[in-house]
């Protein structure tokens, strides 16, 4: 399968006062074409960062200390920023959590439309512009009335789909979409998520979902990355980490969904993430993991491929007998 | 028996646009009692809008009903006398959602304990106040040498909100109004929270209203539960009975909206609402009708009335008009009565 977007050992820190922040440090991964990739992740662990690094959007004190971000094979790193912002919307789209607050509220839905248009130098008629407009607002589910309103006249998941429908208009090969739904309700949500699903499709474009909702990404998602504290612990085809995850931190994260059928203990994971200024030596993870060994507290782990496809950065994997004993808890 | 805190009757209207005219109502014809012979976790679950959130603060009487009374022990909320409002602001806590918000983040997390202790004089000596905030802390299951010294910025979300629901435990109130305690806390730690509040009134007999959009851990931690929608109790009843096998066409919408998470169980398409949805008057008939897959000509008469479709359940919804009907006011009394014929299932 061709990759869309590979990202090669990337790191992001933040030069803080009170000193260096890796937000993002080493992470490697790739993101076929036509792909629905969930990026897994809590507050802080780094998820959306690598989302602002994929559009070039860090800011100061943040800053890429390092590595490759190669879109279509293009390394958007060394690009000037003016070849970037062309890339962005036409190359890379981008989704956010508030996209409703997005939406500048005193231009009509087709001001913004024509404005991602002629920054891109498309020399379209406002007839035109229009057209291609309500195509692409059917597309998400709205009426054409939703290109002549502003945006305080649509309710939140109306919204959210315009910024899906704004984001398709250069028909980009990869669509970021960070948290797009936390900010709705779960009727919504389904609304939206089956509509970004749907449009991925139609267009054969490849989506980066970056979220915390396990069962999002168990709908949405084909393959899965999980971060923890700046680090991605575990990728794999999105069946396989469900079912067998392989490192500890992702167990802990399935094990502690509560679930829908039936009253159960909820499991309590020991600790809290670490802070990023913060991280412990060896392993990020070693402090809470209830599998943790001498080795954990001094040598960090690699990334590695330790089923068909699924990787995972975990010294268990190295040891056949302490790897064995995580897969049987698991089947239990 | 007096009950602890009775909504009777309320309806709350927010008025808007010039002159205040253009009325929304947030609340309608809403009647609940919680006695304190029994702690329950009483869920109340609905999208944004379906007024879970006016309702709590109606309940803690930060606001004013429009229509009828909010009463503690019998005394209406907006005459309780001094005496009485102390002990209303004793015995009954609220726990809200940004647990950042509620922190000065300038005083160390002991400030936020000390305070209550020291307003209703709840120790003789500082020692006797270090031992009560000792006690608070490891009921929800916090260690006193990673919370007490520190800042709000220094402790995790999971363990600032579990601070918040110690010093609502300090004051050793009869009931605690959590508005979406666990909504911006992380999934590796919203177990910690959840099981203190279980703790609540497992261990300290403390009722809880419980205010979320999310159905799956309403179900986890409740006894009963509300849905609303727009106002209206769409469902109420044991949250087993609601969430297995939902009766409100709202209910079954949302039920069937949970991402599952599970690669295997993939969502189902949302119901076509019915033919006749789109002639829905929504100033008249079920406030659901225009979104309902099931909506037929009673539908777009009047609002229905609760139909009690079991002992321990009842919908607002004409699907069920063969079942005996329940009034607005009696719905307490079916969480009650059905309380009283099972054990809660003290799941821990």
């Amino acid at each position: 399968m061709t990759s869309i977007l590979e990202v090669n050992d990337l790191r992001v820190y933040f030069h803080t006062p009170r000193g260096m922040v890796k937000a993002v440090d080493n992470v490697t991964f790739d993101v076929h074409a036509g792909e629905r990739f969930g990026l897994i992740g809590e507050s802080g662990s780094g998820k959306s960062t690598i989302a602002l690094a994929i559009m070039r959007l860090i800011r100061s004190p943040g800053r890429i200390e390092s590595g490759e971000i190669r879109l279509e094979g293009e390394n958007l790193l060394a690009l000037s920023d003016e070849e970037m912002r062309q890339r962005r919307l036409a190359g890379v789209a981008m989704v956010t959590q508030g996209a409703m607050n997005s939406l500048n509220p005193v231009m009509r839905i087709r001001q913004q439309f024509a404005d991602g248009l002629n920054s891109h130098g498309e020399t379209v008629t406002v007839d035109e512009a229009r057209e291609q407009l309500v195509d692409l607002l059917a597309r998400v589910g709205l009426k054409p009335e939703a290109a002549d309103v502003y945006p305080h006249q649509l309710s939140g998941g109306m919204k959210q789909r315009v910024c899906i429908a704004l984001a398709m208009s250069l028909r980009p090969s990869l669509i970021i979409a960070d948290e797009p739904t936390s900010a709705l309700d779960v009727v919504v949500q389904r609304q939206v998520v089956q509509t970004l699903r749907q449009v991925q499709e139609e267009l054969d474009a490849a989506v980066i979902l970056i979220g915390h909702d396990m069962g999002l990404m168990a709908q949405f998602a084909s393959r899965v990355g999980v971060m923890y504290a700046g680090k991605l612990v575990e990728e794999g085809p999105v069946r396989a980490i469900f079912r067998q995850p392989e490192h500890p931190y992702t167990r802990i994260l399935m094990e502690s969904l509560p679930s829908l059928d039936e009253k159960e203990t909820l499991q309590v994971v020991k600790g809290a993430p670490p802070s990023a200024a913060d991280r412990p030596a060896g392993c990020v993870f070693h402090p809470r993991c209830p599998f943790v060994m001498d080795r954990c507290i001094q040598e960090e782990p690699l990334f590695r491929e330790v089923a068909p496809e699924q990787w995972a950065a975990c010294h268990l994997h190295d040891e056949p007998a302490a790897a064995h004993s995580l897969s049987r808890e698991v089947a239990e | 028996m007096t009950a602890l805190l009775e909504a009777d009757d309320i309806t709350k209207i927010f008025g808007s646009g010039v002159g205040r005219r253009i009325e929304t109502v947030a609340l309608r014809d809403f009647s609940f009692r919680i006695e304190t012979t029994r702690p329950l976790i009483t869920g109340v679950v609905g999208e944004s809008g379906s007024g879970k959130s006016t309702m709590a603060r109606l309940l803690l009487g930060l606001e004013e009903p429009t229509k009828g009374a909010v009463r503690y022990r019998g005394a209406d909320l907006r005459h309780l006398s001094n005496t009485q409002r102390a002990a209303f602001r004793r015995e009954v806590q609220a726990v809200f959602q940004d647990p950042f918000e509620s922190f000065n983040s300038f005083y160390k997390v002991d400030h936020m304990l000390e305070t209550p202790i020291r307003k209703f004089k709840l120790a003789a000596s500082k020692g006797e106040a270090h031992q009560l905030i000792l006690n608070a802390l490891g009921a929800v299951g916090l260690r006193p040498e990673e919370t007490l010294g520190r800042f709000p910025h220094q402790l995790s979300g999971g363990q600032r909100q579990r601070v918040m629901v110690a010093r609502a435990l300090l004051l050793n109130p009869k009931l605690i109004v959590a508005d979406e305690p666990v909504s911006m806390i992380d999934a590796s730690l919203r177990a910690t929270v959840l099981t203190a509040l279980r703790t609540l009134r497992d261990e300290f007999g403390i009722s809880l209203i419980y205010i979320t959009h999310d159905l799956t851990t309403a179900f986890q931690i409740c006894d009963d539960i509300i849905v609303l929608y727009r106002g209206y109790v769409a469902e109420v009843g044991d949250v087993t009975k609601v969430v297995k096998d939902p009766k409100h066409p709202y209910t079954q919408l949302l039920v069937s909206s949970i991402p599952r998470p599970d690669p295997d169980r993939q969502w189902s398409e949302e119901p076509e609402p019915s033919a006749l949805a789109g002639t829905a008057n929504p100033d008249k008939g079920c406030l659901f009708a225009a979104r309902c897959p099931h909506a037929f000509e009673p539908c777009l008469r009047a609002i229905p009335q609760l139909y009690r479709t079991d002992a321990r359940r009842a919908a607002t919804c004409y699907l069920h008009q063969d079942a005996p009907t329940l009034a607005l006011d009696q719905m307490d009394e079916l969480l009650m009565a059905a309380s009283g014929e099972t054990e809660p299932q003290v799941t821990r």
